[in-house]
């Protein structure tokens, strides 16, 4: 049964994302978006994943909310203030995500999948997680490495390219 | 003591709240913004099954998910960088981040 902490998250986190998307200024949906990722590592924790929440705290919060409001910034335009919106789509937006809502809810009672587990207490600390990603997971690691360093050149050409043109 | 159902629900409202945004909103930063919000609803989905399903294995597969976890966050935050400077991009040319007028990004 979930208690009143959980229920707060659940708040937080919901409703961090429902300001984030309909926001009437987008400053303020990138500051929903980071209290919603907040709440994801609130979740994070109470799963007994501590290393996993201090990592979407530095990755989400402190990095990609910071870059979002700093593109905010560097696009605002008067355009911004007058969002179109169509009420149609807006109409067919609600029904499919209350579709998927519902169809995931009776997917997941009708699967035999138990309700009642208690899991054992866990035993994973960030030795373990250090030794997988640095031994058997070493080539991941790398694979990791070479997509970011490439996200990163990707992001300095396309803004260097536009440079060169003006 | 939370179950696996209350998670997955929580997941499961986020997972849609994403789609909606991403059906309704053409502001690229919005729709930035419901991807991320999918990519975390997934993250958290895998964390609560891994937590309570997946856990209780021998020590070198139990910290699998959170490892996966880890790389997925880095490679939504690879993602979320790149879409960004795609973003600034097109506000350069275009002076607007509406994606149904941003007609020449496809060709």
């Amino acid at each position: 049964m979930a208690d009143i902490v959980f229920l707060a998250m659940m708040a937080v986190t919901v409703g961090g994302a429902i300001v984030a998307l309909e926001s009437r200024e987008i400053v303020y949906g990138a500051v929903g978006l980071a209290g919603s990722l907040f709440g994801v590592a609130a979740f994070f924790f109470l799963l007994d994943a501590p290393y996993v929440a201090v990592f979407q705290i530095t990755v989400y919060v402190g990095a990609v909310a910071v870059l979002i409001i700093f593109t905010v910034m560097l696009v605002r335009h008067e355009t911004w203030m007058k969002e179109v919106t169509y009420s149609l789509g807006r109409l067919v937006g609600i029904l499919t995500a209350a579709a998927i809502a519902v169809s995931l809810t009776f997917a997941w009672a009708a699967s035999s999948a138990q309700l009642d587990i208690v899991p054992l207490p866990s035993t994973v600390t960030f030795l373990q997680i250090g030794q997988l990603i640095s031994t058997s997971l070493s080539p991941a690691l790398e694979v990791l490495a070479l997509v970011l360093s490439a996200s990163v050149l990707a992001a300095i050409t396309l803004a260097k390219v536009e440079r060169e043109e003006d | 003591m939370n179950t696996l159902a209350d998670f997955t629900f929580v997941s499961g409202l986020l997972f849609a709240v994403g789609i909606y945004g991403l059906i309704v909103k053409r502001n690229a930063l919005r729709m930035l913004f419901a991807v991320e919000i999918m990519i975390n609803a997934a993250n958290l989905n895998f964390i609560a099954f891994d937590r309570f399903l997946w856990s209780n294995l021998p020590l070198p597969q139990a910290a699998l998910g959170q490892t996966f976890v880890l790389f997925s966050i880095a490679l939504a935050a690879a993602e979320a960088a790149v879409v960004l400077a795609i973003i600034v991009v097109a506000y350069r040319l275009h002076k607007n981040v509406d994606v149904s007028e941003l007609k020449t990004l496809g060709g």
